[in-house]
């Protein structure tokens, strides 16, 4: 049971903290979603029980930690009492043993399970201002989060700032919205306590829908009260008495990690009556997502908070001058929040001494798809995309398969070609080449990958989420998917590529808000980029990808074919005759289109 | 297997004695009422808009928008297979066609007999694994046909919960 703390408390709190780990050994173990669904619990447990049986369990402590963000599950850190740091990776249950008895009796780490050097190459070029807590604290214990200064930067805007003076404070730092628009977090915060009005409210969206984007998730899993601590300040500089967090459901994890957190919270008397006796009461209520989309958009959101169905409204008024319950009130991004009590406690100077000219501070990244490190990736604002994907991204998944073009910022964003790889990562460069930041999901995609499948694949998505309000967006998304459905099948027509273009044009034009204002990158960009693509199927019948099956023969080029025979392995039903020395033979009768041999042939010689 | 009136009636008062009858509560009391019965029966809905005070259709048009809530009663396992871009990307199309065939049913349907329930979603954020599969809560992750095949026959052996 904790009890309410003070200003003073905390010092002395935060040096306790610091001053136990002197003695022991300590042991983190990974453990958010990706972690447990490696069985990180049950390796913490068998390593719990082999301590325990070696006498070894009064000198090493094992600590539950959020994921660190490259997922070599299941992640585990010893770190001894004069600070050196070993990390082990894949570890399995049936590892645990050796563990115990080479490290930590004889003192010899187990060098087959230590990290190598990709994994120290993926943290290497990343500033990891967001992510600092996130596989390194314990998100179930409040006490750990103190320990690293957490909380601090609350005392010192509540005991030394005013509101005002925290508002200035983040304008001058330059932060702006991580949700994916971008704008100024500051001013927005200004203009809401602006308004006069009964109440206020401030709202953490935690609705990451995005597919591709787990920044949120692993932000709420792994360092929870950095977004509380930040939400509370927002509620403060804005002059709110309440806060929500809405989260999707389907993040069952940081649910409950957020629901132990804001339990720990009000005890310590960060939440409710007279915080840290300033004077300033708040409290924060969590809110479940019900499986929208779009209730990840602002109004939508508050739709859903009030009652209805999410469906957004039209603007203005902006949310920040009439939102919930017709009250002023702001909305901001998880990641936004995170940034907050870093930015109060070291300065606006400190936080835009990082970044470009109009995108101040560092990104969280989500990258995957077709790349050797998947993962959370947190860099400057600046970097470029070849920077990220061929740094911590380790390049190219499979040999043979060159870099075709990565999509940024979800479906809502766009895909850029090879020759936009040096473009810097900020919001003015990306909304340039017909991108957006976005909320941060980075997809790497290869040569197998039919660019007209992938817009029609982003459509089907926005179209059935689309909350079904206005005309452009409910019937026109179904318009453009009809249209990219036929290209794929080889029922391509003249005129389909133009109509795509005005229509999307038309769409981003009229639509109420921006899930179908954004629905249309994808598919612009596609047709901007990779224009013959769409040519090769309307008007040649070809998917030069080797994707859209009704488009594929089946057939091998013998031009480009070295006989390696690999084919005729992974065939499922053995459709496929070869001899060594000789090109295989596909029975085309035999043949049910899985694509195995296209995705096997290091060549790319079926077609 | 349907709820008879009077249980589902003591029940539901349970669950609604927990709230005040406002507005901004309805999804909240769905999501509740659907942790205990597992969907949302029509029967619930109609007790629900007496509560809070506001028309069947009005909650019924709630119900039916969010993704997450039921109208109709789920099998017994449920399997949700991930959809979004890296897991598709990464082949999660051939998992879904493999599920509908083992199962006999097609995304978002039960089986007959209540056992299964094949549900699509995108994305559930664990990307850097994909493709991506919960099998009655279970994450698995670089999941492939084969896997998730051998895990059904899993689960109706009896050797998984």
């Amino acid at each position: 049971m904790m009890h309410p703390i003070s200003g003073a408390d905390l010092k002395r709190h935060r040096y306790q903290g610091c001053c136990q780990m002197g003695s022991k050994f300590k042991v983190l173990i990974c453990q958010g979603t990706s972690g447990l669904s490696g069985g990180a619990h049950i390796v913490a447990e068998a390593l719990r029980k082999k301590l325990h049986e070696s006498g070894l369990a009064d000198k090493c402590e094992i600590k539950r930690v959020g994921d660190r963000g490259l997922f070599r599950d299941v992640l585990i850190d010893i770190i001894s009492p004069d600070g050196k740091r070993w990390t082990y990776e894949r570890v399995s249950v049936e590892d645990v043993t050796e563990i115990v008895e080479s490290h930590l009796v004889k003192g010899e780490p187990v060098k087959r399970l230590l990290a190598g050097d990709d994994y120290r190459r993926f943290f290497e070029g990343q500033l990891r201002w967001v992510l600092r807590n996130c596989g390194e604290i314990d998100p179930e214990d409040i006490n750990d989060y103190i320990s690293v200064g957490g909380y601090e930067a609350l005392r010192k805007a509540l005991t030394e700032m005013t509101p005002e003076d925290v508002i200035n404070e983040v304008v001058e730092s330059g932060l702006r919205g991580r949700g994916g628009a971008g704008f100024p977090t500051g001013i927005k915060w200004r203009i809401c306590r602006g308004h006069e009005a009964p109440a206020r409210y401030v709202i953490c969206n935690a609705d990451e829908g995005d597919p591709g984007a787990f920044m949120d998730r692993s932000i709420l899993e792994g360092d929870p009260h950095s977004v509380i601590e930040g939400l509370i300040i927002a509620g403060y500089a804005i002059g709110a008495s309440k806060g929500f967090i809405y989260c999707r459901a389907e993040y069952p994890l940081a649910i409950r990690r957020l629901k132990v957190a804001l339990q720990q919270a009000r005890e310590m008397g960060f939440i409710g009556e007279d915080i840290l006796g300033s004077g300033f009461s708040f409290d924060i209520a969590l809110k479940e997502g019900a499986g929208a989309f779009v209730c990840g958009e602002e109004t939508a959101l508050i739709a859903s908070i009030e009652g209805k169905r999410g469906m957004p409204r039209p603007r203005p008024p902006f949310p920040a001058e009439k939102g919930l319950w017709g009250m002023p009130t702001i909305i901001n991004n998880v990641e936004t929040l995170a940034n907050v009590p870093r930015i109060i406690l070291n300065g606006a100077r400190w936080f835009s001494s990082v970044g470009t000219d109009r995108s101040k501070g560092t990104k969280v990244f989500a990258l995957a798809g077709k790349v050797k490190n998947t993962g959370l990736v947190e860099v400057p604002m600046g970097v470029t995309l070849r920077q990220l994907i061929f740094g911590p991204g380790g390049g190219m998944a499979r040999k043979g398969y060159a870099f075709k073009a990565v999509q940024i910022g979800g479906p809502s964003g766009g895909c850029l070609p090879e020759e936009l790889l040096d473009t810097p990562i900020d919001y003015e460069s990306l909304t340039q080449v017909g991108a957006i930041m976005g909320s941060g999901g980075l997809i790497v995609l290869d040569e197998g990958t039919c660019m007209v499948d992938a817009a029609k694949f982003f459509l089907s998505f926005t179209s059935a989420e689309s909350c079904g309000k206005c005309i452009p967006c409910r019937v026109g998304l179904v318009r453009l998917y009809e249209v990219l459905d036929r290209i794929t099948k080889g029922e391509g027509r003249e005129g389909d590529i133009e109509f795509l273009e005005r229509m999307g044009n038309a769409i981003r034009e009229t639509s109420l808000c921006g899930l179908g204002k954004t629905a249309l990158n994808p598919v612009l960009t596609t047709v901007r980029y990779f224009r013959d693509e769409y040519e090769a199927h309307i008007k040649h019948g070809r998917c030069p990808a080797g994707v859209c099956v009704p488009l594929l023969r089946f057939e091998v080029d013998e031009g480009k074919c070295v006989k390696c025979g690999r084919c005729a392995r992974v065939c499922p039903v053995g459709a496929i005759a070869w001899q060594r020395g000789s090109f295989p033979v596909i029975n085309k009768d035999a043949c049910i289109k899985c694509r195995a041999c296209i995705i096997e042939c290091p060549d790319h010689a079926i077609n | 297997m349907g709820l008879v009136g009077g249980e589902l009636e003591r029940r539901l008062e349970e669950i609604l004695g927990a709230f005040c009858g406002k507005r901004s509560e309805l999804i909240p009391i769905l999501q509740r009422i659907q942790n205990e019965f597992g969907y949302l029966p029509e029967d619930a809905l109609v007790k629900v808009s007496r509560f809070i005070g506001v028309p069947e259709a009005h909650v019924y048009g709630v119900a039916s928008f969010y993704e997450q809530l039921r109208l109709r009663q789920l099998g017994k396992n449920i399997i949700t297979i991930c959809r979004g871009t890296s897991c598709y990307v990464c082949g999660s199309s051939k998992l879904i066609d493999e599920a509908k065939s083992v199962l006999g049913i097609d995304e978002g349907e039960t089986t007959p007999d209540l056992k299964w329930t094949l549900e699509t979603v995108t994305c559930l954020g664990m990307c850097a694994h994909a493709p991506c599969a919960i099998v009655n809560g279970k994450v698995y992750g670089k999941m492939t046909p084969e896997k998730l095949v051998s895990i059904i026959r899993a689960v109706e052996g009896g050797r998984r919960s």
